[in-house]
């Protein structure tokens, strides 16, 4: 039998009204939106490391300058998210916490290192660029302060796909080092960028429930296509070879047709053995226990100045 | 403007702009180490203020060198020997307290420079005072509300604040210091007499620190030789980093 309150839940969705943080939802619902916006927020998170490890060392001032807003960019969007997340009755520090355990993950791209300058503009360019193509479907979320959020979200990260895919295209067009520096960040992005749609719909154990909800909009594999499709023109304009020999345009599918995915990699990073995974978490972990001190502080000097108020009063 | 106006001018902005990308630089080595996602917010905010004012100061230098440089070139063609920022600037982040107490100086010295050089008769430096200036009030707001909270947090923080109040304190006398191609500028009504603020600049500091139950430290000591690039050995490893890909690719555009 159906409640009623799931009736009507069920009504708002398939109405395309938002459900809000005050509306009753099922557990289930609650559980999977926590999931998602917590991954999404700890990816903004983690993202941070891999770009920020080239704030020091941007070749020029203002590149330097753009990554730096861009980072801050993520950290912001971080923050929001954390916040939207909130609103399902679950803490930042329970968060951080699970993201620290490894309890709840965050987009396998970052556990690929960025090696050299252009690691920075192919993370705009791919990682952005793909993020965005999801991001764009999840305006539409049932949940309200998620869409907004990602309304939000989406203004600034095409400005990132922009400032990404500028600095490739003035190494593609600068000297042969640059070029080669930029063929080499494509050759090792590109599919890591693939795999951030997650796996093939048939693999995938949330997809199903969350089409439904109208949590997610569009599934994996239509996205991706969609990336691929995009992105092939782009490789064309930069001048550079396409880092899969078997890209090609079928035009019975209006699609182009790809390789498959090196999926025990997609598999073998998510479970937590890529490239930086240990790296990233214990960066995270290093940061967040050396400044508890600072954060103590902040609770003490809190708690003095309430107490001193209290006796004033008095 | 005489030829020794010129020379001193080109001298004089080009250590501002040396004085604003090593601490902005500084400041950014902070960003994913904060001590929680604010801050991390606040500090990249920070770091770009600086970085923004060195452009605006090496595109001037530039401009003024009319040899084909531009910013970069300042940036990241010259070596630490021919740097002439002030060495407090160009210490290591250190821990949180460090940074902060350091930027306490740094910002309580901004905001009384930048309404001086407000006042220049070069317009150039004094719009990119104009600006500045907005920036270094909110940044001083940002620094006495960490100090205030650090001295009267735990003792833990006190005495990390107070530590690195006694470690950097050698270093400020300098901040105040004159030499010639300054006080030319001063007598010609373009640069600031930086001599002359160091009374407001420590009742500043004093009130703030003061308050934060902390201790102003004796001026026993003081480290001196930034505007003469006799720097500490940390700058030479900050810009080795920060050029290392500008220089691995001589002559290209990025």
């Amino acid at each position: 039998m159906t409640l009623p309150q799931e009736e009507n839940f069920m009504r708002k969705i398939s109405a395309e009204e938002k459900i809000e943080p005050k509306d009753w939802m099922p557990d289930a619902y609650r559980k999977n939106l926590i999931r998602q916006i917590s991954q999404h927020a700890h990816s903004e998170i983690i993202g941070m490391q891999p770009e920020g490890n080239w704030i020091t060392r941007a070749p020029s001032l203002r590149r330097k300058a753009v990554l730096l807003s861009k980072v801050q960019d993520e950290a912001g969007h971080g923050l929001y998210l954390y916040s939207a997340c909130e609103t399902l009755g679950i803490s930042r520090a329970e968060m951080i916490e699970q993201l620290q355990t490894g309890a709840a993950k965050y987009s396998s791209i970052f556990n690929y290192p960025t090696l050299t300058w252009a690691d920075v503009g192919a993370i705009g360019w791919l990682v952005d660029g793909a993020a965005i193509v999801n991001q764009v479907s999840l305006q539409r979320t049932s949940y309200g302060p998620y869409s907004r959020g990602m309304i939000r979200i989406c203004k600034e990260e095409s400005f990132h796909q922009r400032q990404g895919y500028e600095a490739i295209l003035a190494l593609a067009k600068g000297s042969e080092g640059q070029k080669a520096m930029a063929q080499d960040a494509l050759d090792r992005f590109y599919w890591p960028a693939l795999m951030m749609f997650g796996p093939h719909d048939s693999d995938s154990a949330h997809s199903q429930k969350s089409m439904e909800w109208k949590i997610k909009r569009e599934t994996n594999d239509d996205l991706r296509q969609k990336f691929i499709d995009q992105t092939v023109q782009q490789i064309e304009v930069l001048g550079l070879e396409h880092p899969d020999k078997a890209i090609k345009w079928n035009e019975e599918r209006g699609h182009y047709d790809s390789s498959d995915l090196n999926w025990d990699e997609f598999w073998s990073v998510i479970n937590g053995n890529g490239h930086c995974n240990r790296q990233r978490i214990e960066h995270h972990v290093a940061a967040h226990e050396e400044g508890e001190w600072v954060r103590d502080a902040i609770t003490a000097y809190n708690e003095k100045k309430r107490a001193k108020q209290t006796q004033d009063a008095a | 403007m005489s030829d020794q106006i010129k020379k001193a001018l080109l001298e004089y902005t080009t250590r501002l702009g040396d004085d604003a990308v090593v601490l902005g630089h500084r400041i950014s080595e902070w960003v994913s180490y904060g001590p929680f996602l604010e801050e991390d917010i606040a500090y990249g905010n920070v770091a770009l203020d600086y970085i923004g004012r060195a452009r605006m100061f090496y595109t001037y230098a530039a401009e003024l060198a009319n040899d084909g440089r531009d910013e970069d070139d300042f940036a990241y063609m010259r070596n630490d020997r021919e740097y002439h920022n002030l060495l407090l600037l160009e210490l290591p982040k250190g821990d949180f307290a460090y940074s902060q107490i350091r930027q306490l100086f740094a910002d309580a010295y901004y905001t009384l420079v930048l309404p001086q050089l407000l006042h220049s008769k070069d317009e150039r430096l004094a719009a990119i005072a104009a600006k500045g200036i907005k920036e270094t009030k909110y940044h001083l707001r940002r620094s006495r509300d960490w100090v205030l909270r650090l001295g009267g947090g735990t003792d833990e923080s006190h005495q990390r604040a107070q530590k690195a109040l006694d470690q950097l304190w050698g270093y400020t006398h300098e901040m105040f210091d004159m030499d010639e191609t300054e006080q030319l500028l001063a007598d010609a009504g373009i640069g600031v007499d930086v001599s002359t603020l160091r009374d407001e600049w420590l009742a500043i500091v004093t009130e703030i620190v003061t308050n934060a139950t902390l201790s102003v430290p004796e001026d026993s000591w003081a480290v001196r030789g930034g505007r003469i690039g006799y720097h500490t050995e940390n700058l030479g490893h900050m810009l080795t980093e920060m050029q290392i890909v500008h220089r691995s690719h001589p002559g290209c555009k990025w």
